[in-house]
Parts: C-alpha cells; structure tokens; sequence
C-alpha cells in the first residue's frame, strides 16, 4: 500500500493541485498491469472475516466496497477542513469550497464533460432522473407527448416518467426486452421513435441482467426525431470509460456511492444549453441569485440546482474516487471485468440446472449476473451462500418490468468489480453446488 | 445452516399441505412481502366461530411457504380465538429452526395472513409492533 497519508494529503490540499498519481497504489505494479489482488488491499472492509469466513462480495451493483484513500479523505475533510462552502470569507471556507469545485472538476474531466459547469452533485442516480423530470420535464413535456424508456429501467428511471406524465397528460412507452437474450427490442425503435417522443429514458447497463445497451444508436435516432436522451449510467460510469462527448447523450446519471465513493454523492451531468434554460428544482440558499419579497432570480447551473447546504464531504469523496479508479484506468477495470465475466461463465457452465440471464457474450455484458438454480427460490439462495460468506442479493433488483418480461417473481444476482478475484467464483460456484445439494436439485 | 433447510422444511415446500384457494372463502387475505415479494394466500371456511376448512396459495422463499404449510395444518378444527393467539413462537416451534431477523418475516408471512383474513385490517403485523 503506498497510499500514504501524505499522498491523500495532497490530493485534498486545495492550496496544491491534485494529481492523479497522488492516489495511485500499490494496485499499480509494473508498467501497465494491474495486481487486482493488490486492489482488493486497498479496501478495509476484506481486512475481516464475516461470520468466521472470508467476506465474498458479490453486491456491488447494490453498493461498492470503499477504498482507503476514500475513507481516508472523509477523515481527512472533517479532520482538517471541514466549514461550509461558497459563503464563508475565512480561510477554512474557502479551502472547503476549493476542495468541492475540484471535486467536481474531477467527476467532469472522469467522463469527459465540456465543463465542470455542467456537473450536478445530486444525493444519488435516483434524486438526479427526478431532478430532471420535475425541472426538465415540467418544462418541455405536455399532454400528447410521449416519454419512451425500456422495460429494462431500475424503478429510478420509470417513476419519476410516470408521475410526469400522469400530471402532464403525457403517453409512457416502453422499448419491450426480449426475454430469450436479455436483449432490447431494437426492431420495435422504428415504430416506437415517432415525432411525439421528447425523452428517451434508458439505462446504459441493465442492474438486473448485465446488458450493456447499444445505447449509441438509440441516442442517434432519438435525435432524430428531436428528442432528448437521458442515459441510467448508475452501473456503466463504475465500470468502464463513458465519454459523454462521444455518446452524445443529454443527460447522464450515476451514484457515487456505486464506485468506490461515499453514499450521499450522486451526479447529474447535463448539456450545458439545456442546463442554462431549465428552471430550479429544489428553492432555497446557493441557488439564487437575488431574492425580493415576491420572487427571485435564479444561478446559473451548477448552483442552480444545488439548494442547501449539499454533502460536501461526500463529493470530495467522489473526487478520491475518480482518483482512484482513473489511477487504475477505466480500460483496465473493463478488461477485468471481462476476464472474470468469461471466467464465471465457464464455471456456471459446470452447474446443472443453472440458468444465466442476459446475454452469454462478455462483450455484450457487465459482470453482474442473474441467475436462477433449478427451483430454488433466490430468497433461499441468498442465504445459503450467506453462510458461505457470500453476498449476493435476491429478488426484483427494483425492475419490476424486468421481472415481468422476464416471467419470473425474481432472481438470484451475482455481481463483481475490481476487488473481486476468480477464487470468488470459485467460491460462488461452491455455494450453488451446495445449495443443489441441499434443495436436492 | 443446512439446520434452516432441516428435511422437514423441504418436505413442505417441495409437497405443501392444503396449497389451493377456496371458491367461497368466508375470510380471505393476500399478503405481500414488499421486501423479497414473496406473497401468502390464505382462505377460510368458518362455522361456529370454528376454522372449518383452510387453503394456501402462494410464492416465494422455502421458509415462507413451507412456515404457511406447516400453519394451515394447526388450524382446522381451532376456534377463531385459538387461531389469533397463535403467536410468531408457535411458528418457529413447528419450524424447528431459529432464524435471524432477515427471515422472521418469511416465517410469519403465512401467520400474519391468516391475523389480518380473520380479524380485519386492524390487525397489526407481528414484526411491525416493534416500530
Ligand atoms: C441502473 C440503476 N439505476 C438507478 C439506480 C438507483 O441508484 P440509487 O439508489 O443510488 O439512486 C440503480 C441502483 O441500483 C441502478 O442500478
């Protein structure tokens, strides 16, 4: 580990800009290859057996493990400089709000934003979609129009649409997913995409089934009917390089807390033309410009739509966190995840009566896999490989529609990331032997 | 742990006793878990104040069905009040295993099914007294 104290000092000193290598580990052994054994070093929470075994986690598409370096920039902050931002005239604040800016230089220049002014510190991936819908949305949808997602959405991405178009008038439609590849129905987008659509909502990599969406050519013929495209990146920005400029979306949304980052850190990043006209979301301090008794003027986005006192320390954690894994290299994570992706799928093939959902082409998919063994129920599932160690989680994955094409109540799901190792198969794919062995399946 | 899947358990989730609904149920609830979805079915036929006959319908995790199995088989022949003061132990008893607090809700789902079908909504689940 060579993530000393004084490297993290470093990167949140605002009076000395921060490189990245300031945050590079000892993950980063020779030239380009990574020791991802070194990685999972750099997260605490493994240094601890759960329950008398070593801790499998296989939940980060729930929430990922947290880095050192974030932890420590979280101690750090509140140890050294913590004050509130952008209205102290001391030097405490202004170091505080230094630090919060470069954050969010750090998220812009992490998926290849024009500008930082077009980053939003949210709570989460879900508060930012419903940022949009009640400021965006309220703004440009009305009765007759249509706001298109796909039955692949997490709930975050279908109820803030629904609730504007039930007070809008508005038409809900659905991109259907094919429930024999876990694939979108691309055929239907012609009949779909007409002149009514002003959004087109859709989740880059699916939470439920490890779908990566080809997400460029919905973008390119959703602009061509003229519509606006929101992008779910809450599971594609923790695990490969997404580049805004080059998809070309609208919006993107994404959880800090689900790469490497505290929870309470989320991002709205949006085009700085529809950020200029949209109006507020939340009311209230920083987001003003001037305020008389009747009305006020508002700021110009980022603050616009940043009301209140926002979680400081946790953006700087997201900052760390964009450190960290840029140190890694977005590539790289990808190509791990890859590897233990064709890894896992071979070992899954061992299994009788295992059934993956999604795609079986790495290149099509994350490393989040649904599952189900025979007729075990996922419930069940999880706690067998609970007394294993292994976290996995069991359900609905807040995908109901998902669910339903899918014709099952829920799944078992198994996800991986850069601190998991091919003996967490292993592990894994102990457990589903054990759990036939006790079901008798 | 392969005590929370004891053969008993199995055996009633693999074969579940009186699974079905009934035509003219003179008391009948549907309960959902909203955290795993598993979702209980429980019909009754009642004389005299007296569970008459009883059915199950349902999906979801072994603990939670094969728990409502192992219920519908304490009930007939009860009178409503035994029925009510069936408590969350009873169910564990005849579980035969101690399940942690994520699991509680499956065994009781079928119990606090059969609570709200035979006293009405103003009954309050087991686990929800705690709040
Ligand atoms: C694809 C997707 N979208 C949105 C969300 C919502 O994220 P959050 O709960 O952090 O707002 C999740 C979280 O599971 C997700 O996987």
């Amino acid at each position: 580990m060579t993530a000393t104290m004084s490297g993290i000092r470093e990167a949140t000193d605002p009076s000395c800009t921060p490189t990245v290598t300031a945050t590079a580990t000892a993950a980063i052994a020779h030239d380009s290859a990574i020791d991802w054994r070194a990685v999972k070093a750099d997260f605490p929470i493994f240094d601890h057996e759960v329950g008398g075994k070593p801790l499998t986690y296989l939940d980060s598409t729930a929430t990922s493990q947290k880095p050192r370096v974030v932890i420590d920039t979280l101690h750090e902050f509140y140890s050294h400089h913590n004050a509130n931002i952008h209205r102290g005239l001391y030097a405490l604040s202004e170091a505080a709000t230094a630090m919060y800016e470069q954050a969010r230089a750090k998220v812009a220049r992490f998926i290849h934003a024009r500008s930082s002014r077009e980053v939003i510190f949210t709570r989460n991936a879900t508060e930012a979609i419903n940022l949009v819908a009640y400021s965006w949305g309220r703004a440009n949808i009305g009765p007759g129009d249509t706001i298109l997602i796909t039955e692949m959405e997490h709930h975050a991405d279908i109820v803030p649409w629904q609730i504007l178009a039930q007070e809008k008038g508005a038409t809900l439609a659905y991109i259907p997913l094919d429930p024999a590849t876990g694939t979108l129905q691309m055929d239907k987008l012609d009949d779909l995409l007409t002149d009514k659509v002003k959004l087109v909502g859709v989740v880059h990599v699916s939470n439920a089934l490890g779908t990566i969406n080809p997400v460029e050519e919905i973008i390119r013929r959703a602009h061509e009917v003229g519509a606006v495209v929101l992008l779910d990146g809450a599971q594609s920005v923790p695990h490969m390089p997404v580049d805004v400029q080059a998809l070309g979306c609208d919006f993107l949304v994404f959880s800090g807390h689900k790469m490497c980052a505290p929870t309470g850190s989320g991002v709205l990043w949006g085009r700085r033309e529809l950020l200029n006209a949209m109006p507020p979301f939340l009311g209230g301090g920083d987001m003003i410009r001037r305020v008389t008794m009747q009305s006020s003027t508002y700021a110009e986005p980022p603050a616009r739509f940043e009301a209140g006192t926002p979680a400081i320390a946790e953006a700087i954690g997201l900052g760390a966190a964009c450190d960290y894994l840029s140190a890694i290299g977005m590539a790289n994570v990808r190509a791990h995840e890859v590897a233990i992706s064709q890894y896992a799928l071979e070992r899954f093939a061992e299994v009788p009566g295992l059934h993956i959902f999604g795609p079986l082409d790495v290149r099509q998919r994350g490393a989040t896999f649904s599952f189900a063994l025979a007729d075990v129920p996922p419930h069940d599932m999880a706690s067998i490989l609970d007394s294993e160690g292994i976290a996995i989680r069991a359900g609905h994955h807040c995908c109901h529609p998902t669910m339903f094409a899918l014709d099952v109540a829920g799944t078992s799901r198994a996800s991986f990331y850069i601190y998991n190792l091919n003996e967490d198969v292993d592990r894994l794919v102990a457990g589903l032997h054990k759990a036939a062995q006790i079901f008798g399946v | 742990m392969d005590d929370l899947y004891r053969a008993n358990i199995l055996e009633h989730f693999r074969d579940p006793h009186h699974k079905g609904v009934l035509e003219h149920p003179d008391a009948s609830y549907e309960d959902i878990s909203t955290s795993c979805g598993d979702r209980i079915r429980i019909d009754f036929a009642i004389s005299n104040a007296h569970i008459a006959d009883v059915r199950f319908d349902g999906q979801g995790c072994a603990i939670s069905q094969a728990a409502a199995s192992m219920l519908t088989d304490m009930l007939p022949g009860l009178s409503l009040d035994q029925a009510l003061a069936l408590d969350k132990q009873a169910i564990l008893d005849e579980l035969g295993i101690s399940v942690g607090p994520s699991r509680q809700k499956c065994a009781t789902l079928g119990l606090n099914a059969m609570k709200r079908a035979l006293a009405g909504d103003h009954w309050v689940d087991e686990d929800e007294e705690d709040f």
